[in-house]
């Protein structure tokens, strides 16, 4: 099956082509997955699972890093 | 350092990681990523708080913290600043134990400004679901021994009083109630937001904390490598005080030459 997978993206639609796995997004996106977390419609995603985990539409997911803080 | 009487059987523990230096820093308001490093590595410190922020997502290549502040030299502490209510809390550190691999947080729920002071009911409903979920929690609180206390027996593993508003700079605001959680604490109680500068970071010791957390102080300093310095100087001074013990106030004088011998 191919075709198109829209997910919000922090806060941002964007329309991907599918099927993507989180893998897949991260590695689309430029993300290097071990500086990373992702939470998938308010579930933090394992990464273990990054590479089986397909997206399916209308997912909303939290891409996020460590900055500085105090 | 310093050439600072060494002190270093005096280390703390808490959630049964061991460190030496007893002043953690914050990461946050640097001008650049390399003065972080730089002010961190003056500042001795071997705890570093940092916070979990959405990933930019039109600007992958942008240098990230890590690759400054050695994860591996450093222990991240991540925090939930920014965080409101105990949903967002416990969302955000969730998904820094995913980024890190790391249980010990530090916890902060924050009411509104001007005054960004910790909602205690906020946070204590986020310490037991981040408790539940297996996390160490270091918790930022309101110095109200009740809430604190309510805290510690939930399991938190360090009491976190404000000094005075996060960022305010202002010093410790009410020693006596910080001395009196000091008494009553069994885990360590750390001072975290409100130091202003490095006697504010001593008195804090003196006291009897456990450490110091504090973040502003150094980043807004005219100088803040110098400033970094200051701090661990401070910390370590204020600790050996705290463990000499300082010698009793009296009203009048007390000469310290002999009263004998003088010429006539």
């Amino acid at each position: 099956m191919t075709g198109t997978v829209t997910l919000t993206l922090n806060g941002e639609s964007r329309t991907l082509a599918a099927p993507l796995t989180v893998s897949g997004l991260l590695d689309s996106l430029g993300f290097d997955a071990r500086k990373v977390a992702v939470e998938r419609n308010e579930e933090i995603v394992p990464r273990s699972l990054y590479a089986t985990t397909i997206l399916a539409q209308g997912d909303a997911l939290e891409i996020v890093h460590f900055i500085g803080g105090g | 350092m310093d050439g600072i009487a060494a002190t270093q059987d005096d280390s703390w523990t808490v959630a049964g990681r061991t460190f030496r230096s007893r002043l953690i820093v914050g990461t946050g308001k640097y001008k650049s990523l390399e003065e972080t490093a730089e002010a961190i590595a003056a500042s001795g410190a071997e705890i570093v708080t940092v916070a979990v922020r959405r990933v930019n997502l039109s600007d992958p290549a942008a240098p990230m913290l890590q690759d400054f502040v050695d994860p591996k030299r450093y222990t991240y502490l991540p925090n939930t600043a920014g965080c409101h209510t105990a949903k967002d809390a416990v969302r955000t550190l969730r998904l820094a134990r995913e980024a890190g691999g790391w249980n010990l947080v530090k916890l902060e729920v924050l009411g509104p400004p001007p005054h960004l002071y910790p909602d205690m009911q906020a946070t204590l409903e986020a310490a037991e679901a981040l408790i539940k979920d297996g996390f160490e929690v270091m918790v930022y609180c309101a110095d109200d021994p009740v809430a604190a206390k309510r805290l510690e027996d939930m399991g938190c593993v360090a009491i976190m009083p404000l000094g005075a508003p996060i960022g305010s700079g202002l010093g410790l605001q009410n020693p006596a109630m910080i001395a009196m959680l000091i008494e009553q604490a069994k885990v360590p109680l750390l001072v975290d937001a409100g130091v202003g500068t490095a006697s504010d970071a001593a008195i804090a010791m003196e006291l009897g904390c456990t450490a110091v957390l504090l973040n502003s102080a150094i980043a807004h300093a005219g100088d803040p490598i110098r400033m970094a310095r200051a701090m661990g100087l401070a910390v370590q001074a204020g600790r050996l005080a705290h463990l000499a013990g300082r010698m009793p106030r009296r009203m009048g004088a007390d000469p310290s030459s002999p009263l004998t011998g003088l010429i006539r």
